[in-house]
């Protein structure tokens, strides 16, 4: 079991900083996932872990050992490339077993291990194949079994699922998980899907343009975003710049003509340099086709109603058509629906509307 | 402080290096050096003369040179483009086996193949005897020699380059793309000009560039067909067995100016712009030819050509089988048995000189092997600085001329040196398996890098990852990957060294005399039949190689220029 500390990484290419004063603390056999639009860092990140580069200034510990510049071949990780980097001269056997091998682990423990995995990855039937005739699922399954057969101390996930279709990633990914919790290892997962991020982690940390926006659970993330980047990147949401006068707790929002009530409002103190915004989810606001009573209610028309299946989006336009509101309702049948050009009442729940700061650029 | 990466970098180049500027940079700087020398004294004479009036042959012989080389490229884009829009576009019978018979000029020596022009074409050539016996002409219809001869060799020798490159150009042209452009109102006509047409500007381009460097460097067509005829490279052969190496070099050097110019621009064009597709999964689309009159004139014209493009090799299997002696007065040869082959494997001067040249183009494909290899994945997969220059002196023997190339050797080893070891190379067995190397260092390095580039990085890293160090990945990742594509280039570069004429004939010795010199010899003495028994051995060669790639490595012949 093994925990990894990054203390305060940097990591420059020429005049490009990748990676900017970077801690972050993963714990032994936790599930921990780098999350952020691409560019911001993450897979290089990922690869100062694993060894491929070494960080500008700054830490990489495993336990109390110091990793930071010890070659990959030394750290004993298991990565999943995001091709899967299979060698396509060997078989399924051959691919899975070749870290073995390296290692100089007997013959027939090589066979036994492999054996085991591949049953575990529902592999064995596949065993003398050549990779290239596997599906794409299959490849990352033997990917998957050739990472975890050296009984790595992390296992590294470098995008492993967006390269598979919609179904079979939601089947790899459940699959991912069981193999994780199954050898209880340490897992740090890269990806720039929050779905992914949000049902398979124990923790997240969110990205941005290489610095660390946010650490925390799926729940905190998306509940309590710690600043609107954060609250736009992970989930849908309204956003909307509020203002606050001096002296005064009141905010109040131009793009909604709103005095905006909310309960987790700005603690600190006023600085006229500093800019806020408030964050409503689509599902958490109220609707209703008569008068609404109450704190942050608007009167809005119907503009659009999308259908998707299991859910409803409508877009609402406020504030004399001035601006538009999402909302989300689950699927209840046709005749909750709503129609287009309809006027009615929204209201912005106070303990659903969460003030975050601008992120700094 | 180094990284373990850069130390790795650092050991791969080291040697590379060594050999690129013992036996790449270092002759050639000689060379240069030696051009700027008039019996032993520092001065630009040599240039003088060869622009001024004392020596009126140079200036020609360099005219001459760029007006067969512009000839050649006119000639082989009028061949090898319509026939690559006729392959690729259009479907009738035999279509396939067709397309496969149009690349056989590449599967003939270049001295193999002017050789069977000759006895085909020329003065007391098989054709035009035939067709005076035939209509009871006066006198042959025709002859090929001097300027037409050359530039049929040529037209016959280099249309495959427009007729390869243009072909895959066409197949990499979505075919959605012309049907856009017909979509929104464009002709026939407008499609090919507005959108084929400027898609393969890049191809037409590479290989009219090809061509005139090809036919620039061109030694064995002119050496037997020129007659009186000066061309740059011929000249400087001629100043050679003069005893003039000063102005050998002088030649050398402005024939290497011209070539390298060519190389430079050809790297800048393409590097220009970027025509590649967008679009992934590209299916073939061949109009089907339904009118019976045209599909059968389409296919008589199929079978004409096939005729006319195995006349050479048919030519020389026959004459293969004519013994000494036995074809001198006779209009036509009569005699036929195996004396020629039975020579070659039991005569030990018959043999000799296929012996001599299968080792010393095995040396030299051993050296390209294991150097190509090393050189190859420092270029794709190693970060330094001046990757550029490197690049260009590794494709510089491609650029120069052979006789160039000889020449330069002559120059730099004709002395003793700290990269022959203190010994002097030339007239020794060794310096021809060195040309060789040297010719055909490009040619490996590029049929490697085309294996490099289509492995990704992550191959090597995921290795890494499991615990493999470098040496171990190098072995039993990297190498097994790229081993079809090393072989089938270095295969190649084999067969190419085994029928190597014009560095040959600047150096051999009598001990090491190989398979082209002897050809020469034998011409000399008339004796036909033995010259083309051991070009037979070398067209077997050649088509033993190209099965292996083909049936092997799963490389195409289309791919190995």
């Amino acid at each position: 079991m093994t925990a990894v500390t990054l203390s305060n990484i940097t990591k420059q290419f020429g005049d490009v900083t990748a990676v900017k004063e970077l801690d972050i603390t993963i714990k032994e056999g936790e599930f921990f996932t780098f999350l952020g639009p691409s560019g911001c860092g993450k897979t290089t990140t990922l690869r100062m872990i694993a060894g491929f580069y070494y960080p500008s200034t700054g830490k990489v510990k495993f336990n109390d050992r110091d990793m930071t510049t010890v070659s990959p071949e030394k750290r004993n990780t298991g990565m999943v490339f995001q091709n899967y980097a299979l060698f396509p001269h060997m078989t399924v056997f051959e691919n899975v077993a070749f870290g073995l091998k390296v290692r100089k682990v007997n013959k027939g423990e090589v066979k036994r291990r492999v054996e085991d995995v591949l049953e575990k990855v529902h592999l064995k039937p596949f065993i003398d194949r050549q990779v290239s005739q596997l599906s794409g699922g299959q490849q990352q399954r033997v990917a998957l079994a050739r990472a975890l057969v050296i009984e790595p101390d992390i296992l590294l996930l470098d995008e492993p699922l967006s390269n598979l279709d919609a179904r079979l990633r939601d089947e790899m990914r459940n699959e991912i998980l069981r193999l994780q919790r199954e050898y209880g290892i340490t897992t740090i997962y890269v990806t720039h899907d929050q779905v992914e991020a949000l049902t398979m982690s124990d923790r997240i940390a969110v990205f941005n343009v290489g610095n660390c926006q946010q650490i925390g659970t799926p729940t905190e993330i998306y509940n309590q975003p710690v600043n609107d980047f954060v609250a736009e990147f992970i989930g849908e949401t309204n956003l909307f710049e509020v203002k606050r006068s001096e002296g005064s707790l009141n905010l109040f929002c131009d793009a909604l003509n709103l005095q905006v009530v909310a309960d987790s409002s700005i603690q600190e103190e006023f600085d006229e340099n500093k800019r806020f915004k408030m964050s409503v989810r689509p599902e958490a606001i109220a609707i209703s086709k008569t008068r609404l009573e109450g704190d942050n209610v608007l009167v809005g028309v119907v503009d659009l109603v999308q259908f998707t299946g299991e859910s409803v989006h409508s877009f609402i336009k406020v504030n004399n058509g001035r601006t538009t509101l999402k909302v989300t309702d689950l699927n209840r049948g046709p005749s909750t629906y709503l129609k287009e050009g309809f006027e009615l009442y929204v209201q912005l729940p106070p303990d659903q509307v969460r003030i975050v700061p601008v992120a700094k650029e | 402080m180094l990284t373990a990466e850069k130390r790795k970098t650092i050991l791969l180049l080291i040697p590379i290096i060594f050999v690129l500027v013992g036996y790449v940079l270092y002759p050639t700087i000689e060379t240069f050096i030696e051009s700027f020398k008039q019996n032993g004294i520092v001065s630009i004479q040599n240039y003088v003369d060869f622009f001024g009036p004392k020596a009126q042959a140079n200036l020609e012989a360099l005219w001459n040179s760029v007006y067969i080389s512009l000839l050649s490229v006119l000639l082989s884009a009028c061949i090898g483009i319509p026939l690559a829009f006729i392959f690729t576009r259009y479907n009738f019978p035999g279509r396939s086996f067709f397309s496969g018979i149009a690349i056989m000029p590449i599967v003939l020596p270049s001295l193999v193949g002017v050789m069977a022009f000759m006895w085909l074409y020329g003065e007391v050539g098989l054709v035009p005897l035939a067709i005076q016996d035939l209509f009871n002409l006066e006198e042959v219809p025709f002859s090929i020699g001097g300027v037409t001869g050359i530039l049929l060799v040529h037209a016959y020798t280099m249309y495959p380059y427009f007729y390869m490159t243009v072909s895959s150009a066409l197949n990499n042209v979505d075919p959605s793309l012309e049907e856009s452009a017909a979509n929104l109102g464009s002709g026939r006509f407008g499609v090919f000009w507005k959108v084929t047409f400027p898609l393969l500007t890049p191809a037409l381009v590479a290989a009219s560039l090809l061509v005139f460097m090809v036919s620039m460097a061109s030694f064995s067509a002119p050496f037997l067909l020129a007659g009186g005829y000066r061309v740059l490279s011929l000249q400087i052969y001629f100043s050679k067995i003069n005893g003039d190496l000063e102005m050998a070099a002088t030649q050398s050097v402005i024939l290497s100016a011209v070539s390298i110019s060519f190389l430079l621009f050809m790297r800048w064009f393409q590097n220009r712009r970027d025509y590649r597709m967008g679009s992934k999964g590209i299916g073939a689309h061949r109009s089907e030819v339904n009118n019976p009159i045209l599909k059968w004139i389409m296919v008589t014209i199929g079978i004409v050509a096939m005729v006319v493009l195995l006349l050479p090799h048919a030519v020389l299997a026959i004459l293969s089988f004519v013994p000494e002696g036995a074809w001198t007065w006779q209009k036509y040869p009569s005699t036929f048995n195996l004396e020629n082959y039975r020579l070659l494997f039991e005569d030990p001067n018959i043999w000799d000189p296929v012996r001599n040249s299968l080792i010393m183009a095995f040396v030299a494909c051993l050296g390209c092997f294991v150097f190509g290899i090393i050189t190859s994945y420092a270029l794709v997969k190693r970060k330094f600085f001046g990757k550029n220059l490197l690049d260009i002196l590794v494709m510089l023997p491609w650029a120069l001329p052979a006789t160039v190339v000889g020449m330069n050797l002559i120059l730099a080893f004709n002395s003793k040196s700290i990269f022959s070891f203190g010994q002097v190379l030339v007239g020794t067995f060794w310096i021809l398996p060195l040309a060789y190397f040297i010719r055909f260092i490009p040619l490996v390095v590029r049929s490697t890098n085309a294996v490099l580039e289509q492995m990704d990085d992550s191959i090597e890293e995921a290795a890494q990852n499991l615990g493999a160090r470098w040496l171990y990945t190098f072995r039993r990742v990297v190498l097994p990957i790229i081993m079809p594509g090393v072989l089938s280039g270095t295969l190649l570069a084999f067969v190419q060294a085994v029928g190597e004429f014009p560095t040959s004939v600047l150096l051999y010795t009598l001990d090491n005399r190989p398979i082209s010199i002897e050809i020469m010899n034998q011409l000399r003495m008339f004796n036909l039949g033995q010259a083309a028994a051991y070009g037979m051995i070398q067209v077997g060669l050649i088509a033993i190689v190209m099965i292996i790639s083909y049936k092997f490595f799963g490389v195409k012949s289309e791919n190995t220029l």
